[in-house]
């Protein structure tokens, strides 16, 4: 099967050119999970950043095409009114509950 | 190797030895967002020096490395909160306009997505219509990236007076690109570490949307980023199968279209690749 806006590369050579990059990539996440649960004190199992993060991995698991833009949206401040004053000058990775 | 423009530096962070590591790749010109310094300056007289600094040292430098340096005026989104400064600030950027490497005004947008920043963009774009220049827009970051993007295409839209083939939404990601070029703006894909897009993402974006009124940047800046994103990205394409020629477009041929619309933008589109100087 070929879809419109296909990768020029067959299934068999992306596995031979980037698996072992991102077999890397699973693990780091693993490791940081793990780490997490490692962790000496455990005061942020309900931060807002890690809940989102759990998500992300669910949507990272579906078979369905359109993955990246699924959790792009997982990770997105999805209000719409203007914040009345700047909060600060960064951005956090993901919407606090209250931004939802 | 083949000749590319990053439309997206911020090379007054940047070394000397870049310049000479970006020419070595293939680099023939560079355009430099006016941009945030770290901290938030207190008056308009700093962003004189800055501006002066972008439109006279800068080229100066470039030019040593066969690098054409040119720019574009504002104040950042970060701190386009300071609605009084941002005034005292739009006041100044007319006197620098008629410099021979000044391209427009950018790159101006959203940082936080606050009601002054919407207003300070506001008065931008207004300024640049007024003086008819190009528009380059910065995009917020990650959770703001598509709250933001959303609020300043419909600012954009709602504006009879905005020819959109005018203006570059950049820095934008998967979320987001589709509603910038489906209302007819030009989109940037910024290869920049962590906050932004990877090389491979980028590509992924470019096979899926086509390359019309997209182009790529590294957006190098203070932070960690690397000025030699784009021959990085053009290793990853050829890698990924993709020919010289559709490179070329790319990385060369559609900043060229998009910023001669200035006509001080001295490259043009080259129907081949015109290999490292």
């Amino acid at each position: 099967m070929q879809i419109e806006g296909s990768c020029p590369r067959t299934q068999r050579e992306l596995i031979e050119l980037e698996f072992i990059e991102h077999r890397t990539k699973i693990l780091d996440i693993a490791a940081f999970l793990d780490r997490f649960d490692r962790s000496v004190e455990h005061n942020a199992n309900d931060d807002f950043r890690i809940k989102a993060f759990r998500e992300a991995l669910k949507a990272l698991n579906s078979h369905e095409f359109g993955r990246v833009e699924r959790i792009q949206m997982l990770l997105s401040d999805m209000s719409s009114e203007l914040r009345v004053e700047r909060d600060g000058q960064s951005a956090y990775g993901a919407a606090k509950e209250s931004e939802q | 190797m083949i000749n590319y423009i990053d439309l997206h530096a911020h090379m007054v962070s940047r070394t000397t030895d870049d310049y000479h590591a970006m020419a070595l790749t293939g680099c023939v010109a560079v355009t430099e967002p006016a941009f945030w310094a770290g901290y938030d300056r207190v008056s308009a007289s700093a962003f004189a020096d800055y501006f002066k600094h972008l439109t006279e040292f800068e080229p100066q430098r470039a030019a040593k490395y066969d690098i054409q340096h040119y720019t574009w005026l504002c104040l950042n989104p970060k701190e386009g909160e300071d609605r009084g400064l941002a005034r005292e600030v739009l006041a100044i950027i007319p006197q620098f306009l008629d410099r021979p490497s000044v391209l427009g005004i950018g790159e101006i947008g959203l940082n936080r997505v606050t009601r002054n920043e919407l207003a300070t963009f506001i008065d931008h774009v207004e300024l640049a219509l007024e003086h008819n220049q190009l528009i380059h827009i910065h995009t917020p970051h990650l959770e703001d990236k598509y709250k933001g993007t959303k609020a300043i295409v419909e600012t954009l839209a709602s504006n009879s007076r905005i020819d959109p083939s005018r203006v570059m939404v950049d820095h934008v990601e998967e979320h987001t690109i589709r509603m910038v070029l489906e209302h007819g703006f030009w989109a940037g894909l910024t290869l920049y570490p962590m906050t932004k897009v990877s090389p491979g993402r980028a590509i992924d974006m470019l096979e899926i949307y086509g390359t019309e009124r997209l182009c790529v940047a590294s957006a190098c800046d203070w932070g960690p980023s690397q000025p030699l994103a784009i021959p990085n990205c053009m290793f990853e394409m050829r890698r990924r199968g993709h020919s010289n020629q559709w490179i070329h477009e790319v990385v060369y041929n559609n900043p060229c279209r998009f910023l001669s619309q200035s006509p001080k933008f001295k490259f043009a589109p080259l129907e081949q690749p015109a290999l490292v100087h």
